[in-house]
């Protein structure tokens, strides 16, 4: 949380951002614009939009603007952030009712004549203002049955697989735990099944796993039960705010499901293994 | 693990921060899916005007009972009760409407469209309560692959249609020859799309190596993958497509044998 710690940062952010404004107010010959947002503001008992309005100028992403009104008007707004480069995955919120990075969110993509909603994601308590408490994602993610490579293919303990085989599992690896994805999941948002279902993010992590060339580990049985994958009912919104575009439902989650098809709901597989065993 | 999740307070049904017209897309999947369930279900009542000349409308193919044509056993069975209805398009139908509604992408679709399961992504929903596809009665959406073995044989029966659709009976002699008519390339576009649609299918794609994790050993296995991957990629534009292709055929030639529209041939 960096409520007061990145007063100085901010500053710093607030002052190039005005000098970028008079730079662009300059060569564009036109005066700077002033924007109003509403921010939400409050903890876990409870709290209200407010409104605020600061000067925005070309290539300002949301998080400037949330920078601003906390140097401006607001020191005490609660906000997380880490890279500003949409690769930290901290500054999640949503953004006009969408889970958005904020450092991500240009404020040329918002219409700015009417005011600009930020709020807390909603799938996780409300630490302050725009901080959320994922730590429930941390908790989950023990819960997996960890990677279990088959044993090495060589006598120096290494192993050789093809680049064709890892580039399946490479997409999921491009995540950066921002949890949007949870977030949006009506699932966890509107039906907290939080203690049945380990949501997209997780989803896509036993993906990484499961799909791996090297992994013999089967989570079929937990899928179906402790990780409530039917509880899926592949409405793509996760894919949808992904902000490392990775294609969950479809890449992830879908193949998942059928491979727990493979060992539960298909009478013919289970006919078929039971004689394999046999025989 | 019990996990106490204290969170904001639950949206209501169609409450949402987002500006944006989010209830267009349900609203169009509703209007076309019910269109289409509305379409269908009256001309598959219909057991009449489903041909004309060499061409079979695809909502009766394969045609297994006639009155008025070629079909697999003959006319309608004799021992059928009086106050049933019959059609042979009700025989067939629920194969292709099993594999459309059990289909990833559709179901999807017509939770949010027809159930607000959400309404719309960040939108209030109007139940607190949910079971998902974990248990009944949606847990048989897991037969989606049954439905699709039948779905791939259907295309084999709407190819043969094609072929038929290209053979011409001249009135007057009575001998048949090759030709084209605007129909024959209606139903030649129809098993082009559903082709499309049903090669992208999820679990096709699982069926033939998504469930294998070392593809690079397995060549065939592999290209296979990668054909029915690129295919599932379009996967949303293939269902709708072909969901209209194949109800403008069974229009088409249903208005030909009404006589309103006349069949133009190419060749
Ligand atoms: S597709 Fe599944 S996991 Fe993704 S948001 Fe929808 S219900 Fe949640
Ligand atoms: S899968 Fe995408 S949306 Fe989900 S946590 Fe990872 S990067 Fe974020
Ligand atoms: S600050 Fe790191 S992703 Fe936005
Ligand atoms: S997933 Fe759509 S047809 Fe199988």
């Amino acid at each position: 949380m960096t409520a007061g710690g990145t007063t100085s940062v901010s500053r710093e952010i607030v002052e190039s951002g005005q000098r970028a404004a008079e730079r662009s107010g300059e060569s564009a010959g036109g005066e700077s614009k002033r924007a109003a947002f509403r921010v939400w503001r409050g903890d876990s008992s409870g709290g209200a939009f407010e409104e605020y309005t600061t000067s925005v100028s070309e290539g300002m992403v949301v998080l400037d603007a949330i920078h601003q009104i906390q140097a401006e008007s607001a020191n005490d707004l609660a906000v997380r952030w880490n890279c500003k480069a949409g690769k930290c995955g901290s500054c999640s919120a949503e953004v006009n009712g969408m889970p958005r990075l904020m450092c991500m969110t240009r404020l040329n993509d918002l219409d700015l004549e009417k005011a600009v909603t930020v709020e807390p994601m909603r799938a996780f308590p409300p630490v302050r203002d725009l901080v959320t408490d994922v730590s429930w994602n941390f908790a989950v993610k023990k819960r997996i049955a960890k990677f279990k490579p088959r044993i090495p293919d060589a006598p120096d303990g290494t192993w050789r697989m093809a680049q064709s085989d890892v580039d399946r599992v490479q997409e999921f690896r491009k995540c950066i735990e921002c949890f949007l994805c949870q977030d949006t999941c009506h699932v966890l948002r509107d039906h907290q099944k939080h203690d049945e279902f380990i949501g997209p993010r997780f989803l896509v992590h036993v993906a990484a796993l499961e799909m791996h060339p090297l992994d013999i580990e089967n989570r079929a049985a937990e899928l179906r039960q402790a990780y409530g994958i039917g509880y899926c009912n592949i409405t793509k919104c996760c894919t949808r705010v992904c902000p490392e575009n990775i294609t969950i439902t479809d890449n992830a989650i879908i193949p998942l499901k059928e491979r727990v098809v493979d060992e539960h709901y298909d009478p013919l597989r289970r006919l078929v293994r039971l004689f394999r065993r046999k025989s | 693990m019990a996990t106490q999740v204290v969170q904001l307070r639950r949206r209501k049904w169609g409450e949402t921060m987002r500006p944006d017209l989010w209830w267009i897309e349900p609203l169009i999947v509703f209007t076309i899916l019910s269109s289409f369930l509305g379409y269908a279900t009256w001309a598959a009542f219909q057991n009449t005007h489903y041909a004309y000349g060499n061409y079979l409308s695809p909502f009766y193919s394969p045609l297994l009972f006639s009155e008025f044509r070629e079909s697999w056993f003959g006319p309608k069975p004799g021992g059928w009760p009086g106050w049933l209805p019959f059609s042979p398009a009700l025989l067939i139908l629920p194969f292709p409407a099993g594999f459309r509604l059990t289909c990833y992408y559709y179901r999807g679709a017509y939770y949010k469209a027809f159930w607000s399961d959400p309404p719309s992504c960040t939108v209030g929903e109007p139940r607190t309560g949910y079971r998902g596809e974990r248990s009944l009665p949606l847990v048989l959406q897991n037969v989606h692959r049954y439905f699709l073995y039948f779905a791939l044989a259907f295309l084999v029966f709407l190819s043969i249609d094609v072929w038929k659709a290209m053979w011409f009976t001249d009135p007057g002699t009575g001998v048949r020859h090759f030709g084209i008519g605007v129909g024959t390339i209606l139903l030649v576009a129809n098993v082009i799309l559903l082709g499309g649609y049903t090669f992208g299918c999820h679990s096709l794609r699982h069926l033939v190596g998504g469930y294998v994790d070392r593809l690079s050993g397995a060549p065939a296995r592999k290209k296979a993958y990668d054909c029915v991957s690129c295919f599932n990629r379009g996967h949303m534009r293939w269902a709708w497509a072909s969901l209209f292709m194949v109800a403008f055929c069974d229009i088409y030639i249903r208005m030909l044998s009404l006589g309103i529209w006349h069949d133009w041939r190419l060749l």
